[in-house]
C-alpha cells in the first residue's frame, strides 16, 4: 500500500513550503516516523517525518522546490508496486502558474477549433464535438498538456510552465516536451528563489535573502530554545543627563502645560539608535529578514487583563514632546480596549519599562516577528565607583532581548553601546 | 497451410468439430437443404444427417431457445442467424436464458452454445439488415463474442467458440464470405477466445478496431505509410473476453489510438476501449483517442449516402493524422 508523502502544515500559518533538503534518496528504504526531509516553511525549516513504511520511490519536488501544503511531493510504497498514478496526479496541481483574473481573451476559455470537416462519426462526441479547454472557474492556470507530455515532464524534472505547447489551443505534447529537453535545462527548472530584495531605499523595507549559515544559525538556535531563540544583553546606563534634560524640556514645556516622562526620552533615543543600527530594527520571516527602513517602535502598556503595545510610527523623526502626547493618547485608549489594530501591529521594535512598578531589571519576550525588545527597569539612586571615589549616580538597567537569527551578539551590543551613549549624553540623539 | 475462402474455413471448422464430437449439432433457417444462405453449412447435411443439421422454421426465438434447452441437457447446439440482424427477436433467449443460466443456476447448469452468422452492413442492403450487432450482445455479461476478420481467425476462433463451455456469439462478416486467406492445417488449430492480434506493425499511431473494418484499418494504414506514418493495426478479434494488455500495449508503444468500427458510436464498443484506455493508459495518451464509426443514423438505402455514412479509410487516415497533430 503506497504512502502518499505530502507537503504537511508545519507551522499554523503554513500555505506552501520549500524542500531544504532530502534526507533520504531514491531507492532508500523508510520506516513510519523516519525524518525524510527538511521543509522551510514560512517561519522555520522543520522536519517532515515518513506516515508509512516502504521504499522511498519517487521524489516529486526537489530540493529547492516549493509545494502547496497537501501536494504530494514524494511516494513511499513497496518495491514493485504501480505508483504511476500518484506520480501523475502529484503534478498537476503544482503546474499553476498563479491565478489571475479572467479576462474575454484569456486561452483557458477558449474552444478548441475543430474545423469544419467531419472527421469521423457522425454525432460522436469524442470526435466532433467542440471541446471545452478547461473549466472556467479553474483558479490554478491550469496548463493544458497530455497525460504523456505531463508523465515524461515529471520523469525527466521538467516544469510543464517553462515549455511551449504546439498543440491545439497551445496543449503541449510530446514533442514538445522532448524539444525543451533537447533545447538543454531552461531557467524555469531552477528552484525557485527568494523574491529579490528591494534595491530603492525609498521603498519601506529591504528582505534580506537568508544564506546559508544564516539559515543555520536559525535552526540550531531555534531548536535550542523554542521557536524564537531569544538571547539577552543588559546595560547599565547613567541617566543624570538625560533626567536633567526631562527637567529643561519640561520646563520649556510648561506653559503649554505639557510634560515628557524619561521613557519618552527612551523612546526617542532608541529610535534613533535603531536608525544607526538598521540590522536591530528588522523582522524574522522565516525565509528572509526584512530590515526596515522606517522604525516604529512598540511601547509595551499594561491594561486590566494583560498587555498591548501601542506604535509610534516613525519615532527617530518625531520629537519627544510629540511622542509624550501621542504616547499618552495611546495608552489611554488602550486602557479603555479602543486601539485600532492599525494603532498596535507592525511595531519594528518594542520597548517595555517596568520602572514605575519598582522592577530593578527584568528580561522581555520578544515579540515575533520582531527581532528585538528592550526591557527598561527603573532609575535608582545607586552608589557608583567614580575616579576612586564613591558616588550616588541616578542609574538604570535595561537589558535587550535578540532574536539570535537576527542580531548577533555583538550587533545588539553595539546597538546597546549606542543608545547608552544617548541616554547618558542626550545631545547625541541630535547627531 | 492451405488457401480458404472465409466460408470454407468456417465450414471447415463445422465439420472438424461436428466429426470430433457428436455433441455438436446445427440448426437454423435454411442450414441443411440449401447448405445455409452463404452456403456455410455446404455439405453437412449429407456427411452429419439431419439430426445433427437441421432446418427451422422462420421463428428465431423459438430456434434459439430450443438450443438453449439442448445446451442445458448437454448438447453443444449451433445456431445460424442468417443475419444477426434477425436475432433481435431471439435476444430474450440470448439475454434472458443463455446468458443467466451459468449464475442464476449456482454453477450448476452451463449453456455450451454457439450464436453464429454474419453481423454488420453489407451493399445495399437497407436499414434493417446493414446493423452490426455486437453491443446486444456484448452488454450482458454471460455471453461470450468474437468477431472473425480473416480465413484463419474464422475457423480458430469458430472451433474455440464451439469448444467453449459458455454461450459464445461468432459474429461473420457478410463481405468477407468470399475472402481468401492462408489457413492453418489441422483439427487442432484453435484460436483461443481473448486473443487480439496485430495485423500490421507500426509505431506511429495505433488503430484498433475489430470485424470486418480490420480490413478499412488495413487499406488507411497503406495510405498513411505512403505519407510516411506506420500505424499499428491491432484486430481484438474477440471483444468478451477482450485482450485488454494487447490495446495497452500498442497504446504505450505509439501513445496515440483510433478506433474503427462498423457500429454506431454511441454506447459502441469504440466508447468501451476509450473508457479502458482513460482508466488505464492515461499517462501513455499524448492526444485525445479518436472513434470512427458508421455515422449515427440508420443505413441509408442510397448506394453513395451509404458509402458516405460507412467509415470508410479516408476517415481513418484523417482521424489518424489528428491525433498525430499533422
Amino acid at each position: 500500500m503506497a504512502t502518499k508523502v505530502h507537503m504537511e502544515a508545519l507551522s499554523p500559518t503554513m500555505e506552501e513550503g520549500q524542500v531544504v533538503k532530502w534526507l533520504k534518496s531514491e531507492g532508500d528504504g523508510v520506516k513510519n516516523g523516519d525524518i525524510i526531509a527538511e521543509i522551510e516553511t514560512d517561519k522555520a525549516t522543520m522536519e517532515l517525518t515518513a506516515r508509512g513504511d516502504g521504499i522511498l520511490r519517487v521524489i516529486l519536488v526537489k530540493e529547492g522546490g516549493i509545494a502547496p501544503v497537501g501536494n504530494v511531493i514524494a511516494v513511499i510504497a513497496s518495491e514493485d508496486e504501480d505508483i504511476s498514478e500518484f506520480a501523475a496526479a502529484a503534478l498537476a496541481p503544482s503546474d499553476g502558474n498563479g491565478a489571475g483574473p479572467m479576462t474575454s481573451d484569456d486561452p483557458r476559455v477558449e474552444v478548441e477549433d475543430v474545423g469544419s470537416e467531419p472527421v469521423g462519426a457522425v454525432g460522436a462526441p469524442a470526435v466532433g464535438a467542440p471541446v471545452v479547454a478547461a473549466p472556467v472557474g479553474d483558479e490554478a492556470g491550469r496548463i493544458k498538456a497530455s497525460p504523456l507530455a505531463r508523465r515524461l515532464a515529471v520523469e525527466s524534472g521538467l516544469q510543464l510552465s517553462a515549455v511551449a505547447g504546439s498543440g491545439p489551443s497551445g496543449r503541449i505534447i510530446k514533442r514538445d516536451v522532448e524539444a525543451a529537453l533537447a533545447a538543454g535545462p531552461s531557467p524555469a527548472v531552477a528552484p525557485v528563489g527568494i523574491s529579490p530584495p528591494l534595491a530603492a531605499s525609498e521603498a519601506d523595507y529591504e528582505d534580506v535573502p537568508l544564506t546559508q549559515m544564516r539559515k543555520t544559525i536559525a535552526r540550531r538556535l531555534a531548536e535550542s530554545i523554542g521557536p524564537v531563540p531569544h538571547f539577552f544583553l543588559t546595560v547599565d546606563v547613567d541617566m543624570g543627563r538625560a533626567i536633567e534634560a526631562r527637567r529643561t524640556i519640561n520646563a520649556m514645556l510648561e506653559a503649554e502645560g505639557k510634560k515628557i516622562s524619561l521613557n519618552d526620552l527612551i523612546i526617542r533615543a532608541t529610535a534613533a539608535a535603531l536608525r544607526r543600527h538598521p540590522a536591530c530594527n528588522a523582522h524574522w520571516l522565516g525565509d528572509a529578514i526584512r530590515r526596515f527602513n522606517r522604525v516604529h517602535v512598540g511601547v509595551a502598556v499594561a491594561i486590566d487583563d494583560g498587555l498591548i503595545t501601542p506604535i509610534i510610527r516613525d519615532a527617530d523623526s518625531k520629537g519627544v514632546a510629540q511622542i509624550a502626547t501621542e504616547i499618552r493618547e495611546l495608552a489611554g485608549r488602550a486602557r479603555q480596549k479602543k486601539l485600532q489594530p492599525e494603532e498596535y501591529t507592525g511595531a519594528t521594535f518594542s520597548i517595555s519599562n517596568l520602572g514605575m512598578f519598582g522592577i530593578h531589571e527584568f528580561t522581555a519576550v520578544i515579540n515575533p516577528p520582531e527581532a528585538g525588545i528592550l526591557a527598561v527597569g527603573g532609575v535608582e539612586e545607586t552608589p557608583v565607583v567614580e575616579d576612586g571615589q564613591v558616588v550616588v549616580r541616578s542609574r538604570m538597567k535595561m537589558t535587550m532581548s535578540c532574536d539570535h537569527r537576527v542580531i548577533d551578539g555583538a550587533l545588539g551590543a553595539a546597538f546597546l553601546g549606542t543608545l547608552k551613549k544617548m541616554l547618558e549624553e542626550p545631545t547625541a540623539i541630535l547627531l | 497451410m492451405a488457401e480458404l475462402t472465409y466460408r470454407a474455413a468456417l465450414n471447415e471448422a463445422l465439420a472438424e468439430e461436428m466429426e470430433r464430437d457428436d455433441s455438436v449439432f446445427l440448426l437454423g433457417e435454411e442450414v441443411a437443404e440449401y447448405d445455409g444462405a452463404y452456403k456455410v453449412s455446404k455439405g453437412l447435411l449429407n456427411q452429419f444427417g439431419d439430426k445433427r443439421v437441421v432446418d427451422t422454421p422462420i421463428s428465431e426465438l423459438g430456434f434459439t431457445g430450443l438450443g438453449v434447452g439442448a445446451a442445458m441437457l448437454g448438447l453443444r447446439p449451433v445456431v445460424e442467424f442468417m443475419t444477426f440482424n434477425f436475432s433481435f427477436l431471439a435476444l430474450d433467449q440470448v439475454i434472458n436464458s443463455a446468458s443467466k443460466m451459468l449464475a442464476m443456476s449456482a454453477g450448476q447448469i452451463g449453456i455450451p452454445m454457439v450464436f453464429r452468422g454474419p453481423t454488420g452492413a453489407a451493399l445495399q442492403l437497407g436499414a434493417q439488415h446493414s446493423q452490426a450487432c455486437e453491443t446486444w450482445y456484448l452488454h450482458a455479461p454471460g455471453v461470450k463474442v468474437v468477431t472473425p476478420a480473416t480465413p484463419a481467425d474464422a475457423k480458430g476462433l469458430l472451433k474455440a467458440a464451439i469448444r467453449d463451455n459458455d454461450p459464445v456469439a461468432v459474429m461473420e462478416g457478410e463481405l468477407l464470405y468470399n475472402l481468401k486467406g492462408e489457413v492453418p492445417d489441422g483439427e487442432d488449430f484453435i484460436i483461443p477466445l481473448g486473443l487480439a492480434d496485430r495485423k500490421r506493425e507500426g509505431g506511429d499511431v495505433s488503430i484498433i478496431t475489430h470485424g470486418p473494418t480490420v480490413h478499412v484499418a488495413l487499406q488507411a494504414a497503406g495510405q498513411l505509410s505512403k505519407e510516411g506514418i506506420e500505424a499499428d493495426v491491432l484486430d481484438l478479434r474477440s471483444l468478451r473476453p477482450l485482450d485488454v494488455e494487447a490495446i495497452l500495449a500498442t497504446v504505450a508503444k505509439t501513445n496515440r489510438a483510433v478506433y474503427l468500427e462498423g457500429g454506431w458510436p454511441y454506447g459502441g464498443v469504440g466508447a468501451q476501449i476509450v473508457s479502458i484506455l482513460m482508466e488505464e493508459a492515461f499517462d501513455d495518451l499524448d492526444a485525445p483517442v479518436l472513434r470512427v464509426t458508421q455515422a449515427d443514423v440508420p443505413m441509408p438505402y442510397n448506394k453513395k449516402l451509404e458509402a458516405w455514412t460507412k467509415p470508410g479509410a479516408t476517415r481513418v487516415v484523417e482521424a489518424c493524422k489528428k491525433v498525430l497533430y499533422v
